[in-house]
Parts: C-alpha cells; structure tokens; sequence
C-alpha cells in the first residue's frame, strides 16, 4: 500500500511502487484529465503538478512521490467554477482534438504559478517539450496570456477551489 | 662621475630598457582595414573546404549564441576569470571581420591579436591554431568572409581588474603560447599526421580534455586527461580513460561520425555539438582524427582487457541482483532507469546499458547529474536519442541515493564524494542554461548519419 495525495486528498493505493503515476491517476483514481500520450515522457500529455512542478505523469513512478503533492487539472477546478487557466483556455477556444490541452494546461499553471509574468519567450519555452499535433499553437499562447491576466485580477478571488496560489 | 649618478643613470637605462622590452611584448600594430571583399571574390573549392575545416575547429559552437545568428558570437562563456563573450565573426564591417585582411586573419589565429592590435583572450584557443597552415587558414577566412553579414556588436566581458585591461593577455602568451607549428611524424603514417594536425590545432580537442592550471593554460604535462567545460566533465582520453571498453579506432570513429557508439552510448553535453559537426565533414578526416586519438589512449593494458572482457560476460549473462527494494537508489532503478537501460531495442533510441558508461565511472557525478536533470531533448522533426529529464520529479535525495546506488552497481570505481553539493550546483547551472538556451542543442550528430548502418 502506498499513501498518495492528490488535489488534497490521501489516497491509499494497491499497486507496485514502481507503477507510473499516470496509471494510477487514471486507472485506480478515475481521473482521466491526463492523457497517455507516448509513455516516453516526450510529448507531455500526460503533465501534472507536483509539488508546484510540472511532471510528466508517465515516467514518473509511485515510489518517487512519497510526502509529495500532486495536482491534476480536476484539482483546478470544475466545469462550474473553472480556474483562470481553465478559462483562458476555453474563452481562447485553444483546444482542437483537446488531447494535449491538459498537460498544455498544466504545465502553464506550473509557469504562472512561479511566474505570474512571463514573456512570450518564457511561455514558448516553458510549454516547448508539451506537443500539439493539430496546431493550435497560437491560440495557446494566447489562452496562457490570458489566463497570466486572469490570474492578475480580482476575479480569480472568486475562485474557492484553491487552482491559484 | 659620482657614484649615486651610475647608480641613477644606470636604474633610469633600465626602466627605459624595461618600457621599451614590455612595449615590445605587449604592443601589436593596427592591421590596415580594408574594404569588405565581395564574396564572388573567392574560390567556390575553397569556401566549401573552409566550410568543411569550420565544422572541425567548431567555431559555430562559441561564436553563435543560443538564439542568435550563426557566427555573430555573443555567446557567454564562463570562466573562473569571469565571462568572457564570443565575438561576431560575420563579414560585418563594423562589428564583424568584414575589414579584416587574410593576414589579420591569420594573426589573429597565430597569435591572439584583432586587427586593431589588441590582444585576445585564450578563450580563443590560439593556442592551438598556431598549428594551422597558411592554406588551411585561407580557407577559413574565405569560408568566413562568405558567410551573411550580421550587425552584433560585441558585448563587453564581465572580468575583473586586472584581467578586464588585455595586454596582461601579453604576458600569459610568454608564459604559455609557445607559438610552434606542427611538424609531421615521418615514423607515422599520413593518416596518423592528418589527424593529429587535425587533433592538436583546429579541432583544439585538448582545450576541453587537458585540465588547466591556475593561469587558465592547459597544463602540457597532462595533455588529455581530462578537463572542465561549461558544468560538464571532459572525459581523459589518454591512457587514463575510465571508459569500461576501451576505445578502438573503429569505435571512435562511428561515435565521432554517428554521434554514438554501442559500446560507449550516446555523445550529449557539449561534445554533442562537437560530433554534429563532425557529421557533415570528409570522413577521411574523422577516420584521422580517431586514428590518432587512438594512438593516444594507447594499446590497453593487460588488466583492462581482461575487465573489459568481464563487463561484456556480464552484459551477455547478468547475474542475479538481489531484490532491488532493500537497496537504496535500487528501486529507483528500476522503476525510472531499468526500463530503458535494460531493454533490447538497441541504441541510439534506447538507453545504454549502464556497465558501459563511462558518466557512472568518471571521477564526479557531474555528467551523470546532468543528464537525470535535463535528459536528452529530441530534434525537432528528426527521430533521435532521447531521454525524458527527471528534475522536476526527482529530489536532491533521490537523485543522490539513485547515484550511489549506480555507481556502486555498475563502476569499479569508487563511491562518489560530495555527491549532494554536485545536484544542487547542477540544478543552479541547469536552470541558468535553461533560461538562456531555449533550445538545448544537446543532441548528437545529423540524422543522415545517425540512422547509417554500423
């Protein structure tokens, strides 16, 4: 057995401790907000956050998250009281097939969180090893900058899910 | 005349002898600008074979900062002196070489000194180029000269008095530029001599792999056996190497060649840029170049045979570990490392296994370090090595206790000292290089070779 937090909450998990986090969000937690996408840790589907870092999911076993946080995109928010960062996504309509958008998502929130202003440079850097196949590149970038001005006004007050801190 | 007016007149000769003899040592004149040749002026043959010579020198690497143009320098380069930026080499007239002469090119590779006469850095390894012929230097010039003009002017080092004023630069060339060209071996082969013109000037691989004294100068009586560069080790590649197999000229040409080797893994750090170029340039002169790097390392000894052939028994048929979970950094083995580390696709795409790396056997964990934090970033559009970086998901702890575990594992060596202090200045320069490099160029070699059958 091994204890995991996720969005805030203990989980105790039956599973061998070297069993990729990504298994369990999905299979064992029925969180399905990340994706499998390579199983490389090379496409960034699969992104979540730990400890304010953004992870990918897929190569990264249970046994390394021992005391660790983990955040996925359900622990942002929900679909009637989404994050800045899920709004932003939506009002910029960034996603198309809408597979990489989670981990896009996640990894953004990772960035803003430690930087609340990032340059253009900085968000194409950070979001560089997270891959879309459809193309909506431009529209992503938008939804972070967006989402970086959400986060700066006082509507994010609202937000009672903890998504921003 | 009275005793004290000798001794004035005398003292009075030699400060003058004295200004005189350090003017001479430091003073360089101006070479005369020209105007900017046109590129048509020069011989198609010779800016392809400058080309090719560019590639081997690597001048690419330090004159072209991360996002910059190629060639218009900037580059930041550490050194425990300060940082020292590369400068533009671009044809531009005002901030380039665009009114340099062939000779003051050639000065400035023989001896460290611009057009204008001021003394260069040995970041510039002069040191080195002062083996480079006439013709080959020609050729460089051509190449260079022909290449888009960029306007960057230079940026202004970060170096502290006295080293920030250049002619000090004078006094370290009398102490250190010995100036010599290279003579062939008439005992050895044109091959050997090929490679080690190659070797010992353009390609300056010793400026990486010769450690350095306190002057910055590559300490001669330890030429190869290892050294420092931009936070990573380069490894000795003399008979000190602690690579598990020992190097062969085949070896060493397909890992120079292809970017990797089966029997030593995948070139990354800043030898991955050195090896991408080594990808596009006449294969004779890579096969030189490991010919007589070979004759460097030297035939192994007796021991190392027999270790060597150990390790491959071992690889062949591994004996039985005992449960990984009891052991600490083992269960992280094998629940991050082992899947691709002891998988059956073969390399580049899959890991190496883990005897044969000579990172686990180096004498710190610097390299080893590196590559958990950032892993290897694929090329964009080409299929390549890659590696998925663990920084983010692994603790200082974890990685220290994994690195013990593999060093212990896996080396004959010795267990690692200093092992966490090495993550957390790694970290540091990890995440300096990541805000300044948006695109870590730490994959090896052109896909074109890469896929070529061994």
């Amino acid at each position: 057995m091994v204890t995991l937090k996720v969005n805030g909450h203990d989980h105790q998990i039956d599973a061998d401790p070297d069993t990729p986090l990504l298994y369990v969000l999905r299979d064992e937690l029925k969180l399905n907000a990340a994706k499998f996408g390579c199983g490389l840790g090379q496409c960034g589907a699969c992104t979540v956050i730990v400890d304010g870092k953004a992870v990918l999911s897929c190569v990264t076993p249970l046994l390394l998250l021992n005391g660790k946080q983990v955040t996925t995109l359900e622990g942002l928010g929900t679909i009637e009281a989404p994050a800045p960062i899920q709004r932003a996504f939506m009002e910029e309509q960034a996603a198309q097939c809408g597979y990489c958008i989670a981990g896009m998502m996640m990894r953004a929130q990772a960035l803003l969180q430690k930087n609340p202003k990032p340059t253009d440079a900085q968000i194409r850097s950070e979001l560089q090893t997270n891959l879309c196949r459809c193309g909506t590149h431009m529209r992503i970038l938008r939804a972070v900058r967006r989402a970086a001005q959400l986060m700066d006004t006082a509507e994010l007050k609202t937000n009672g899910q903890g998504g921003v801190q | 005349m009275s005793k004290p007016r000798i001794i004035a007149g005398a003292a009075i000769a030699a400060v003058i002898g004295g200004v005189i003899a350090a003017f001479a040592v430091v003073w360089r004149p101006a070479i005369e600008a020209i105007e900017p040749p046109a590129p048509q002026s020069f011989e198609p043959a010779l800016v392809k074979r400058g080309r090719d010579l560019a590639a081997i020198g690597n001048c690419s690497d330090c004159h072209t900062a991360g996002d910059g143009k190629s060639f218009a320098g900037g580059l930041a380069v550490p050194t425990p002196f300060g940082t020292i930026y590369s400068s533009n080499i671009t044809p531009d007239p005002d901030s380039g070489i665009g009114r340099w002469s062939e000779a003051a090119f050639r000065r400035a590779m023989r001896s460290g000194v611009d057009r204008a006469g001021h003394h260069l850095y040995p970041t510039f390894p002069y040191d080195h180029f002062t083996n480079v012929t006439d013709e080959d230097d020609r050729a460089l010039y051509a190449f260079l000269m022909t290449r888009p003009a960029i306007r960057a002017p230079a940026r202004a080092n970060n170096l502290a008095f006295p080293l920030d004023q250049r002619f000090v630069v004078a006094g370290w060339k009398l102490l250190f530029l010995k100036g010599e060209t290279y003579k062939p071996d008439s005992t050895q082969s044109a091959d050997w001599n090929r490679g080690a013109y190659l070797v010992e000037g353009l390609a300056h691989c010793g400026a990486c792999h010769t450690p350095r004294n306190a002057l910055g100068a590559e300490k001669a009586a330890a030429s190869f056996s290892g050294g420092d560069v931009d936070n990573w080790h380069a490894y000795a590649i003399n008979a000190g190497s602690l690579s598990p197999l020992p190097w062969t000229t085949d070896a060493l040409f397909h890992y120079l060649r292809q970017g990797w080797d089966a029997d030593h893994g995948v070139a990354r750090g800043p030898m991955a840029e050195v090896v991408s170029n080594l990808s596009s340039v006449p294969e004779g002169d890579v096969h030189a170049i490991a010919l007589y790097m070979t004759s460097i390392f030297g035939p192994p000894t007796r021991d190392r045979l027999s270790q060597a052939s150990a390790t491959r028994a071992e690889i062949k048929s591994p004996a039985v570990q005992p449960a990984h979970a009891d052991i600490p950094g083992g269960s992280i083995y094998q629940a991050a490392c082992a899947t691709c580390h002891e998988s059956d696709r073969p390399l580049p795409y899959s890991g190496i296994n883990l005897r044969l790396s000579t990172a686990l056997s180096a004498p710190d964990p610097r390299n080893a370090i590196n590559i958990i934090l950032s892993g290897i970033r694929p090329v964009a559009g080409e299929r390549s090595p890659i590696m998925p970086p663990f920084a983010n998901s692994m603790t200082d702890d974890q990685i220290s206790v994994l690195l013990n575990y593999l060093r212990g594992r896996f080396s004959t060596q010795p267990a690692w000292t200093g092992v966490e202090q090495t993550i957390r200045d790694a970290r540091h320069s990890e995440t300096v290089f990541l805000q300044t490099q948006p695109e870590p160029n730490n994959a090896p070699a052109g896909s074109m070779q890469r896929d070529k059958p061994w």
